[in-house]
C-alpha cells in the first residue's frame, strides 16, 4: 500500500521508510518560524531548559516575523519587538524581518512564501495555527505551541502523530464570482469545525490546480479552521515557478503514491458553489450570500493571511471601482510586498491604491490589526456593537475585538459588494 | 500528574476557542515574569459570552473582578475544546487560574498537545457529554487509576476515556523531560 504525500513527507524527515495514519514520531524540522506574539515566549521556555547561553540548533532554519502588534502604542507589546531584536542579535539569526525597519515584511504566512522559506517537500513548524498555509507549496505545515517550538529550537526536532488524509476534489475550474474562500468556507460548512481534526486535509482536482498560488494559499490557510492538523496541495508548474523565483535552495516535489489511500475523499462540482458566507460566531456556520443578502452591516475589513494577499486586493478592487462604500471599510495588505504592488498594479487605468481610497477606503500599513482584535488602538478594531464583514478567518466571539461585536467571514469580491451597499451583497451584482 | 484531583466544576459549552479562553489583546505580557503572568489568570475566560459562562444558567464569572485564581478547578466542556489560534497562552491561562484538569467530550490538536507537552494541564475526554450531567459549581473528583469521575455532590460516577501515548508525557511532566527520557538530548 502507498503513503499519500503527506505520510512520504513525515517519512522521509523521521528516517523512515514508511509511516502510517496514528503512529507517533520524532521528525526532523526544516524551518520554524516565529513571531512577535510567541517568539519572546518561545525563547523564554528555550532558555530555561537548555540553560541562559544555549545556542538554537541551526541560526539558518529559524525565521522571525514581527507581525501581530506593530503599529500600537501599548508599552507591552512594543516591548516583545524589542525581545525578538536582542535574540535575533544574541543567537545570529539569519532571517529576522524587524519591524519598523527596511527589512519589515509583515503577516508572517504570506511573508514566507515571498522571502522563499516554502519549499515543496519540506515540513515547516510555526509557532502560529495558520502556519498551515505553507500546505499550498506541497510541504507538510503546522502550528504549535511555544512548548513544542522551544524543543526544536533546541534539538531541531518534533513529534508528531502521523495523520490520515481527507481528500477535498474540486472538478472545474471556478467560476468568475467564486473565489478560493467560497471553497473552503463552503467545505467548513459541510464538515463544521472540527470535521478535520488530526487529519491533513489534501485540496486537489482541476479546479484547485487552475488557481493562483495566492489563491491556493486561502485554502490550505483555512484548513486549520476545519480542525485540520495540515492542508495541502500537490505541486505543479504554477508551484514550482513561484518558488523557483524566491529560492534557489534545492527541493525534492513529493507527491502522492497512485495507491495511497484516503480516510475520506469528497468530489465537489466547482460551478455549484455559490459565494459563500460564515455567519457570527463560527466558520461552520454558512450561508449563501443571496440567502443573507439585506442583513445590515456597520464595518467592512479586508486584510489578513486569508484576504490581504494581492489577489484579494485585485478582487475587491474590481467591485469597488468607480464607487463608493456605505460602511466604514478597512484595507490591510498582508506585507510590504503586497502593499508596494498596490500602488503600481492597475484595473482600468487606476491603481488599485486609488481605487480604495477613490472608494473611501482607509488603507493602513502591512500588520495582523484588526484581524485578532489586538490592543485597543489596533486600526479597524471592532469596538463596539458592530457588524462587521470581513475577509479573514476567524468570527468567534470576540476576535475581532469587542465581544458585543458579530462578524462575518465571506470572500473580498462578497466584503467589497457589501461594502458598497451597506448591507451583505452577493458579488454577482457587480460583477 | 496527580492520581487523586478534586475541585469545584466550570460548566462550558463546544467550540471553547483560544480567544474565549485568553482574548488576543492579552497577548502582551510577559509569560516569564512570575508577577505579569498571573495576568493570564485574571482575563483567562473572559471573551466567554456571558450567557454561556458556568452552564446550565450561564451569567457566572470564572473569575471575580480583580482575582487571578478561580474558585473552580475542573472545566467541564463540549466538542472541539481549544480550537482556533496556537496560543500557549491559553493553557498557561487556565493553569494560572488554577484549573488542574479540562474535561471535553473532544479537542482541537494544538491546544490538546500545548496542555500536555507543557504539562499545563490534564485534558481528558469522555465518551459521553458531561455537561448535560454536572453543574458549574458541583465538587468532582477524578480518579486517575480508575479513570473516573465522580460527582462528589450526588455520587454519579463517569467513565474517561484512556489518556493513551500522551499518558507518558504526562507522566515525565513536560515535553522535554519525555524527550530526555527518549534520548533525544
Ligand atoms: S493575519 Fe490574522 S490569522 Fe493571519 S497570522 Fe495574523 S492574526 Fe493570525
Amino acid at each position: 500500500m502507498g503513503m499519500t504525500m503527506t505520510e512520504k513527507i513525515l517519512a522521509a524527515h523521521a528516517g523512515r521508510e514508511k509511516v502510517a495514519p496514528g503512529q507517533n514520531i520524532w521528525v526532523n524540522v526544516d524551518v520554524l518560524m516565529t513571531h512577535d506574539v510567541c517568539g519572546p515566549g518561545t525563547f523564554g521556555i528555550f532558555k530555561k531548559q537548555f540553560g541562559p547561553d544555549a545556542k538554537v540548533w541551526d541560526p539558518e532554519k529559524i525565521v522571525l516575523i514581527p507581525d501581530h502588534y506593530i503599529f500600537t502604542t501599548d508599552p507591552h507589546a512594543n516591548r516583545n519587538l524589542e525581545i525578538l531584536r536582542t535574540i535575533a542579535k544574541e543567537q545570529n539569526l539569519k532571517y529576522f524581518y524587524d519591524a519598523h525597519s527596511p527589512a519589515y515584511k509583515g503577516v508572517c504566512h504570506v511573508a514566507l512564501p515571498q522571502e522563499g522559506h516554502t519549499r515543496p517537500g519540506e515540513i515547516l513548524i510555526g509557532t502560529d495555527s495558520h502556519t498551515c498555509t505553507a500546505g499550498a507549496f506541497g510541504e507538510f505545515a503546522t502550528g504549535v505551541g511555544n512548548t513544542d517550538a522551544a524543543l526544536v529550537l533546541g534539538t531541531g526536532k518534533i513529534w508528531l502523530k502521523v495523520p490520515p488524509t481527507m481528500r477535498f476534489i474540486f472538478d472545474g475550474p471556478p467560476p468568475p464570482y467564486l473565489m478560493a474562500k467560497d471553497l473552503i468556507l463552503h467545505i467548513i460548512g459541510e464538515i463544521g469545525v472540527d470535521g478535520a481534526t488530526y487529519r491533513a486535509m489534501e485540496f486537489a482536482g482541476d479546479g484547485v490546480l487552475a488557481l493562483k498560488v495566492e489563491e491556493r494559499m486561502t485554502l490550505c490557510n483555512m484548513a486549520i479552521e476545519a480542525g485540520g492538523k495540515n492542508g495541502i496541495i500537490e505541486p505543479d508548474d504554477i508551484t514550482l515557478a513561484y518558488v523557483k523565483k524566491r529560492t534557489d535552495k534545492p527541493f525534492t516535489v513529493v507527491k502522492n503514491d497512485e495507491d495511497a489511500s484516503y480516510y475520506s475523499e469528497r468530489v465537489f462540482k466547482s460551478a455549484d458553489i455559490q459565494p459563500t458566507v460564515a455567519r457570527p460566531h463560527s466558520p461552520e456556520n454558512r450561508a449563501t450570500a443571496r440567502e443573507l443578502a439585506g442583513t445590515k452591516i456597520t464595518h467592512a475589513y479586508i486584510g489578513s493571511c486569508t484576504g490581504g494577499k494581492i489577489t484579494d486586493m485585485q478582487a475587491a478592487a474590481r467591485v469597488l471601482l468607480g464607487r463608493k462604500t456605505a460602511v466604514p471599510t478597512f484595507v490591510v495588505p498582508a506585507t510590504m510586498e503586497v502593499a508596494r504592488a498596490m500602488e503600481h498594479e492597475k484595473v482600468d487605468g487606476a491603481t488599485l491604491k486609488q481605487v480604495f481610497e477613490s472608494a473611501g477606503a482607509q488603507i493602513a500599513p502591512p500588520s495582523c490589526a484588526a484581524c485578532l482584535g489586538g490592543p485597543p488602538d489596533t486600526f479597524g478594531r471592532l469596538n463596539g456593537r458592530e457588524i462587521c464583514i470581513s475577509t479573514t478567518n476567524r468570527n468567534f466571539p470576540g476576535r475581532m475585538g469587542s465581544k458585543e461585536s458579530q462578524v462575518f467571514l465571506a470572500s473580498p469580491y462578497t466584503v467589497a459588494a457589501s461594502a458598497v451597499r451597506g448591507r451583505i451583497t452577493d458579488p454577482r451584482e457587480f460583477l | 500528574m496527580e492520581e487523586i484531583i478534586e475541585g469545584k466544576a466550570f460548566i462550558l459549552g463546544n467550540n471553547i476557542d483560544t480567544d474565549q479562553i485568553i482574548p488576543a489583546q492579552h497577548l502582551v505580557y510577559n509569560l516569564d515574569d512570575p508577577e505579569e503572568r498571573k495576568n493570564f489568570g485574571r482575563f483567562c475566560l473572559s471573551s466567554v459570552p456571558p450567557e454561556l459562562s458556568g452552564l446550565p444558567n450561564g451569567h457566572i464569572p470564572f473569575i471575580e473582578d480583580g482575582e487571578c485564581a478561580s474558585e473552580y478547578q475542573i472545566i467541564i466542556a463540549g466538542g472541539n475544546f481549544g480550537c482556533g489560534s496556537s496560543r500557549e497562552h491559553a493553557p498557561v491561562a487556565l493553569n494560572m487560574a488554577g484549573v488542574k484538569a479540562v474535561v471535553a467530550e473532544s479537542y482541537a490538536r494544538i491546544f490538546f498537545r500545548n496542555a500536555v507537552n507543557g504539562g499545563y494541564l490534564v485534558p481528558f475526554e469522555t465518551p459521553q457529554r458531561l455537561i448535560d450531567h454536572i453543574a458549574t459549581g458541583d465538587r468532582l473528583r477524578i480518579d486517575l487509576q480508575a479513570g473516573t469521575l465522580t460527582n462528589l455532590d450526588n455520587g454519579q460516577t463517569f467513565s474517561l476515556s484512556p489518556l493513551g501515548d500522551v499518558a507518558e508525557i504526562l507522566k515525565a511532566g513536560d515535553v522535554f523531560a519525555y524527550a530526555r527520557t527518549a534520548g533525544l538530548y
